[in-house]
């Protein structure tokens, strides 16, 4: 038929507009911090494919070694070096791209660019930039044009002001009639809402205000009228040269207006939007974006008046986003692929629709299945945070789970967030007490990480929807769909589990351990459900995400389960492996192993595999539905990656195709033991060798038969033994659960009562979950990664860290290779992790971290999996440690592969890994470093030699800055615990010597002024003033160095001073071995520093 | 005991199993209890369920909605798009009982049901969908079992999974039913959806959203009814159009009596084939070879207009094998190169390669999933044709410009 229209091809005017680039430079968004997390590595991913089917040379820069973005393969030319204007520049003269791409890096790449356009770098080297014009940017971002472009679109925004100081806030909110109507504060130029809020009194404004200005780069906030309650709807829009627009998804919030989108409820698409309203929705934002001039994507907010028609644009994002993110693994609509090809000229109708094949990019996606998504807080690590969610973003990730009704796709996702075994029936203890309602209800009336809960709570103990709709504004349609699920709950615990009743649960989106909690007919037992659903033939299907509600034949095989009648996954013949993710991202378990998982899916396929990929983290590369062979997005627990496991085995009694959970992090590993045990092949190393690892007192048998020391400790299973045990070893001791990822509960410990506090409030020993106690040994930390095929043990690298052991591995600076170990210790490691890697049967990664002690190696932990380094290493060493693991696992040796053991050769380079906090977005939790990790993200600093690595590695972290001001000089607060005044002289010194102005607490002003030192004292927060709090405030201070002792009330004192810190965004070292390498690295020149694509660095120079 | 069991039988012995949707307090027991037969159809429209039940178009379709979550706003007083609802049956995954939205004045199936149509739920309708897409729209009968056919159990899952004892034999004789059921081709369907009598389109009570009309265009046109949605009744009294509606069977000579500058032919059900539409075609041959040609009228049509049309200038129509039903089909104006996302809802279309060269007419608009026709327009004459639904209703309403076009078209009338 096309063969005899008449003009399928494009319009001949269009191709005048063309102007295919030759290059390109795409930015990457950096660090993980929370507001920006892996969502920006898939779009910068799909970006650079997009480029290279479209034959655009790619350049790529970005800070983050853990993302797959910063493979050398994915981009033409990989550079890892810091976001800055110098950096951007550098690259720029080096390669020449002809176009930037800036709208795929988040809010980073997006002001980077203006900042180069403002340098007049882009116009010096004839750089266009694509995608989104300058003018859209600042249209979008800045508050004011905003405004004016909105007014004269016709396109109502609320009633607000611009504001730059508290006397401009004051006089607005006196205006609007505050605070009988509360004021919403939003920072310019922004990510995820830093330093906004809500404020309902006076005070609270006087708070909200000055933090807002303090955290926008140009100091500007909106100040608006609060539209709590009204319901927010997002719309994912798109547009391409020729002006043709689309929109890709609707989402609707569960939460109303009030809380960020980011740490909403989120339901896609949209569920209680008459046609009217959702075209009357779209329609506003198609103008909008054409208004933007946007060829790409564009992502615009709205506020809809429940009772009628008004609604308000809230925001527009012109650039890929969390929530396009979202919308492409919510519609299988590649928003971020599809966005870069319209950026180098392509229209919708010239871009193939992947998912279908027959079908282009010009269309919009139909839904055929409910997408709810839950955002994933830190709480689980910083209980005592503040937990309220407001406009401020607080979660680290996100959950997605697709299902054909709400209530299956809620629990699913709640299921998905691997809050220890939480399911939709948790209840905190606290709740069954006598005041039990009143605490469920101050937890339904303010937003909180918990609420959902609450409000089940709630409807379990009679609470009426149109009560719960009364306090919170949440649609009655959601909260329904809630008492549903409430419904049958009542019918599992009444009524007698049959197959009717348990095939309505299924549909609800009951798990088995949720129905085995509830009906006594199975003794609480999950196993006993499974059974009765196989014996009733009750079983999950798998439905496939193809774009358009079936209306084509889709060939990209991308399921979700659900109970239904037909299954479309079915299985094609050959081997097949399934790769187990890391779920959503959270503080321990971020990006890097889904990194692993992603490389892991690769690896598969070239070794002539069918690659699986099971996950729930809508924002990672793992879930994009071309990195393997079958995606699943599910929860991952026992029963959803075991349904997944049957159907891959393509019918019972068939064999079940091997499971590598070696790569997702301990969520994957924690799956080993019960799939193993219900015969599911878990391939690589053993559950025995995991279990070996994890288990205390097996592994300090195994290292005693070795010869090999670690600290002297073990686990404890009561309050008695552990008092005994930490006498006997002394004190400090290093106490912890076992089990868990990230350090999560994990202190050091100086006395006795301090102990007793810990085992009563933070972790209780019992028999099942021992508490492991070890003596804390100070020393140099050492971090080694290796590859074992079960007789050889490949090392490809050790690294060093720069702070004392006793802060987190993954909150340390830590140096690649190690330049501080002395011969006879690097060959004692490389022998220790060889002896320990084949003593426990690894078949793959292990990871292994030392303490040296007074010139002693000894053992602190084995983890016979990836870890957090391996992305790091891979790329600076250029070993593929994933690649070559998982041939491991399929029965490859190293020796196969071309590989020997020992340590690889080290290279000509040294590369820094910092780490990243988003400590400013967490009220109310200390920043002091300590056993228990902190940090989001990571960024790498990569040179020649140490110096410039390291001055790259702050620089990237944000500790200090490439283009300091050059009209003020740098201040330097210091806060020195007692046992750390002696190490500290020689790093004053140097900062004094750099040209910093020195302040200081008494103690520590006193030992300075012993120096012959200039320096201000001031007092400390208890003493009565704030004058510490003024002056971080006041500006004059640029960096603050606070080290503790431990003990309670000299961490309380302290924590002020670093709150403080945080909140005005002055970077706050609480270890002196930071402040050290710090100091060290400040004396470089401005260009002593080199800027190469990654793979450059190594290589002989000539 | 739960809803009533409802078998979805298709004419070549595919099958699925679903359950009566029905409001709390509706009774089971009413026009809709004994089930119905019609050609099954798909839409993949995620909103607009109100509109679409009452889209003239839809006349003697059993539709199944690819959306799951269907009432979650219930129905209100201003989305209707006739004034009755004219589908067959409803099919859906899940019907939702209590709807939230501050217009709802009613739910869909209680609503329906006093039309005598049901809603029938929990039937896998993406599997439906697919055997669709692959087999073609199809006869269907679907009907609750027959008294004492089935077992009596309480099993939801094992009833629409067909594992129900004589659940598959009632099928097989419902199959039977839909085999003997004529084929949409051969039914009469747009008399009854179409006026009977000439009239005046009420600004007031088509269109009262719309802003009032603007004087300035004191333009006459007709409309020709074949079922024609509401939104394109407002559409041209939005703009002002002192617009006249009359029936599908209307003769050139009453038209012309009626001296407007323009006529509209809108949409409706079935085959533009049909013997009944033959007067139909015969007035816009006349149309076109007199005022039209002498450029005295403009013209315009949307969907079975447009298939009308087609006819009328010597093209001819075929079917498609599961037809365009939806608010996201992409169309490329060749002129422009533009693409348009449009609301779309035919089974037929016009055969491209049949369009007479002397006919001076030209495709202007084509599907870019499928290249099918989707707009016809005269190299010289003002007569345009689309095969999509510029009002919308549900769907984007980036089609507007449409009737703009039109308007724009009447000011050439000399």
């Amino acid at each position: 038929m096309t063969d005899d229209t008449p003009n399928t091809g494009i319009h001949p005017s269009l191709s005048a507009m063309r102007n295919k680039p030759a290059s390109v430079l795409i930015i990457g968004s950096g660090p993980i911090v929370i507001g920006q997390a892996a969502e920006f590595d898939y779009a910068g991913t799909q970006a650079c494919k997009a480029m290279r089917e479209e034959g655009v040379r790619s350049i790529l820069v970005n800070s983050n070694p853990a993302t797959i973005m910063t493979d050398a393969e994915v981009a033409d030319a990989v550079y890892i070096e810091p976001l800055t204007v110098p950096v951007l520049e550098r690259i720029i003269a080096r390669e020449r791209p002809e176009g930037l791409l800036p709208t795929l890096g988040g809010q980073t790449g997006l002001n980077l660019a203006r900042e180069l356009a403002d340098a007049g770098i882009l116009e010096k080297y004839n750089v266009r930039l694509l995608g989104t014009p300058l003018r859209a940017i600042r249209q979008a971002e800045d508050r004011d044009e905003f405004r004016q472009l909105m007014n004269a679109l016709g396109e109502p925004i609320p009633t607000s002001a611009i504001v730059h100081t508290m006397d401009e806030a004051y006089a607005f909110a006196k205006e609007i009639g505050f605070p009988e109507v509360p004021l919403i504060v939003r920072p310019a130029y922004t990510l995820g809402g830093t330093g906004g809020g809500i404020a309902h009194t006076w005070p609270e404004l006087d708070l909200v205000v000055q933090s807002g200005i303090g955290a926008s780069p140009i100091g500007q906030i909106l100040l608006e009228r609060s539209l709590v309650g009204w319901k927010e709807i997002e719309y994912e829009v798109m547009r391409d040269a020729a002006d043709n627009c689309i929109t890709v998804c609707n989402m609707e919030n569960f939460d109303p207006m009030g809380v960020h989108t980011g740490d909403s409820i989120v339901v896609a698409p949209s569920q209680t939007l008459t046609d009217r309203e959702y075209q009357m929705l779209r329609t506003s934002a198609l103008k909008i974006i054409r208004a933007l001039g946007i060829e790409g994507g564009c992502n615009v907010q709205f506020g809809l008046d429940p009772y009628s028609f008004n609604y308000i644009v809230i925001e527009v994002n012109p650039r890929v986003s969390r929530s396009s993110a979202l919308a492409s693994k919510a519609t299988g609509y590649p928003i971020a692929r599809v966005a870069a090809k319209i950026a180098v000229g392509r229209t919708l109708d010239e871009i193939p629709n992947s998912v279908t094949g027959e079908t282009t990019a010009a269309f919009e996606p139909a839904l055929d299945y409910c997408v709810v998504k839950i955002p994933r807080w830190p709480f689980d690590k910083f209980p005592h945070g503040d937990r309220t969610i407001g406009t401020q973003m607080k979660a680290t990730g996100e959950v997605m789970a697709i299902e054909r009704t709400f209530e299956a796709a809620f629990q699913k996702a709640v299921r998905s967030l691997e809050m220890g075994s939480r399911t939709l029936l948790w209840e905190d203890a606290s709740w069954r007490e006598p005041e039990g309602l009143t605490r469920i209800w101050s937890l339904i009336d303010t937003p909180n990480d918990i609420r959902l809960w609450a409000l089940m709570a709630a409807l379990r103990r009679g609470v009426a929807v149109a009560e719960l709709h009364r306090r919170t504004r949440i649609d009655t349609w959601f909260l329904d769909r809630l008492a549903c699920i409430h419904a049958l709950e009542q019918r599992l615990l009444r009524e007698p589990l049959t197959p009717g009743l348990l095939w309505d649960a299924k549909r609800r989106g009951f798990s088995d351990a949720q129905v085995a909690t509830l009906s006594d007919t199975v003794q609480g037992l999950p196993d006993r459900v499974r059974e009765l659903r196989d014996q009733w033939q009750i079983a999950p299907v798998f439905k496939m995400v193809d774009t358009c509600a079936a209306e084509f034949a889709a060939r990209t095989p991308y399921f979700y389960s659900t109970y239904e009648v037909e299954n479309e996954a079915i299985v094609p013949p050959g081997k097949s492996a399934i790769v187990i993710g890391s779920g959503p991202i959270r503080i321990g378990q971020g990006i890097e192993f889904d990194y692993c998982s992603v490389h892991s899916a690769w690896a598969l396929r070239d070794a002539g595999w069918g690659s699986v990929m099971i996950n729930s983290n809508p924002e990672t590369v793992s879930t994009d539905f071309d990195t393997s062979d079958r995606l699943y997005f599910e929860a991952l627990d026992e029963e959803s990656v075991l349904e997944v496991i049957r159907n891959e085995a393509g019918g019972p009694g068939k064999p079940m195709p091997p499971v590598i959970a070696q790569f997702g992090g301990q969520t994957a590993i924690n799956l080993a033991g019960p799939l193993n045990r219900l015969g599911v092949p878990v391939i690589g190393s053993s559950v025995d060798t995991i279990d070996l690892a994890e288990d205390r007192r097996r592994f300090e048998r195994f290292l005693d038969g070795l010869g090999i020391p670690q600290p002297p400790g073990t686990g404890v299973t009561s309050v008695s033994d552990a008092i005994t045990i930490a006498n006997h070893i002394g004190y400090p001791v290093l106490v912890r659960p076992s089990y868990v990822l990230g350090g999560r509960a994990m202190e050091i410990i100086g006395e006795e009562s301090d102990l007793e506090r810990y085992l009563t409030n933070v972790v209780s020993p019992t028999e099942k979950s021992p508490v492991l106690i070890d003596k804390y040994l100070q020393g140099k930390e050492v971090e080694v990664d290796a590859i074992c095929d079960g007789e050889v043990t490949l090392i490809p690298g050790i690294m060093e860290h720069i702070e004392r052991a006793g802060v987190h591995s993954g909150d340390s600076f830590a140096v690649y290779p190690a330049i501080n170990l002395a011969e006879a210790i690097v060959e004692q490691l490389v022998s220790y992790t060889e002896r320990i890697a084949i003593g426990l049967g690894v078949r793959g990664l292990v990871n292994i971290q030392y303490v040296i002690h007074q010139g002693q190696v000894y053992v602190i932990e084995v983890n016979p999996r990836s870890s957090r380094t391996v992305p790091f290493l891979s790329k600076v060493t250029g070993v593929p440690m994933v690649r070559l693991a998982t041939h491991i696992q399929l029965g490859k040796t190293l020796r196969e592969m071309g590989y020997s053991g020992g340590l690889w050769p080290r290279q000509n380079l040294v590369a820094v890994k910092a780490p990243v906090f988003s400590m400013s977005k967490l009220i109310g939790v200390d920043t002091y470093l300590g056993p228990e990790m902190k940090s989001t993200g990571e960024v790498m600093g990569i040179d020649h030699t140490f110096a410039p690595a390291l001055y790259k590695a702050m620089v990237g972290a944000g500790v200090i800055s490439m283009t300091p001001s050059k009209t003020s000089t740098p201040g330097l607060l210091l806060s020195i615990a007692d046992r750390d005044k002696d190490d500290a002289v020689p790093v004053i010194k140097q900062f004094a010597t750099n040209g910093y102005r020195l302040f200081a607490t008494a103690g520590t002003a006193r030992m300075i002024r012993t120096l012959g030192l200039a320096v201000r004292e001031v007092g400390k927060i208890n003493d009565g003033d704030h004058t510490i709090t003024e002056l971080i405030r006041s500006g004059e201070v640029t960096l603050v160095v606070n080290t503790i002792t431990g003990g309670r009330g000299v961490l309380q004192d302290g924590f002020e001073i670093r709150r403080v810190a945080v909140e005005t965004r002055i970077p706050c070292l609480t270890s002196l071995d930071t402040a050290s390498a710090l100091a060290s690295s400040l004396s470089l020149g401005a260009n002593d520093y080199s800027v190469l694509p990654i793979t450059e660095y190594g290589k002989p120079r000539g | 005991m739960s809803a009533p069991r409802f078998i979805l039988a298709l004419e070549d012995g595919r099958s699925f199993f679903g359950f009566r949707a029905l409001d709390p307090g509706q009774s089971a027991h009413d026009d809709a209890a004994s089930g119905t037969g019609g050609e099954a159809v798909f839409c993949t429209a995620m909103t607009g369920y109100q509109e679409i039940c009452t889209d003239p178009s839809f006349r003697g379709q059993i539709t199944t909605l690819t959306y799951p979550l269907i009432d979650n706003y219930g129905i209100n007083a201003d989305d209707f798009e006739s004034a009755r609802p004219w589908i067959n049956a409803l099919v859906v995954r899940e019907y939702c009982t209590g709807p939230s939205n501050w217009r709802t004045n009613g739910s869909l199936s209680t609503w329906l049901g006093q039309h005598g149509i049901p809603i029938v739920e929990g039937i896998d309708t993406r599997s439906l969908t697919r055997h669709l897409r692959m087999h073609g729209a199809m006869r269907a009968s679907l009907a609750p079992p027959r008294t004492g056919t089935i077992a009596d159990d309480d099993d939801p899952g094992a009833w629409i999974n067909g594992r129900t004892p004589g659940a598959r034999i009632e099928a097989e004789y419902l199959s039977g039913i839909a085999r003997g059921l004529p084929v949409l081709e051969d039914q009469e369907l747009v008399e009854g959806v179409s006026t009977s009598a000439l009239g005046l389109v009420d600004h007031d009570t088509w269109a009262p959203f719309a802003a009032p009309p603007r004087s300035r265009h004191a333009h006459r046109v007709v409309l020709i009814d074949c079922g024609v949605k509401h939104n394109i009744a407002r559409s041209l009294t939005r703009r002002g159009l002192d617009t006249v509606i009359v029936p599908y069977h209307t003769s050139a000579e009453e038209i012309l009596a009626l001296e407007p500058a323009g006529v509209v032919i809108g949409n409706g059900p079935g085959d533009p084939s049909a013997a009944a539409l033959a007067t139909t075609v015969q007035t816009l041959r006349t149309l076109l070879d007199g005022p039209v040609a002498s450029g005295r009228m403009a013209l315009t049509a949307v969907c079975l207009g447009h298939q009308v049309m087609g006819l009328a200038i010597g093209a001819q129509t075929s079917r498609l094998r599961f037809g365009h039903r939806g608010a996201n089909h992409p169309v490329r104006d060749v002129t422009t190169g533009r693409v348009y996302i449009t609301s779309q809802n035919h089974g037929f279309q016009v055969d491209a390669t049949t369009i007479p060269d002397a006919s001076g007419f030209t495709v202007s608009h084509v599907n870019v999933n499928d290249g099918s026709v989707e707009g016809l327009a005269h190299r010289e004459l003002p007569v345009f044709t689309v095969q999509y639904h510029p009002e919308a209703s549900p769907g984007p309403q980036d089609n507007q410009y449409l009737f703009d076009r039109f308007v724009d078209s009447l000011e050439t009338i000399g």
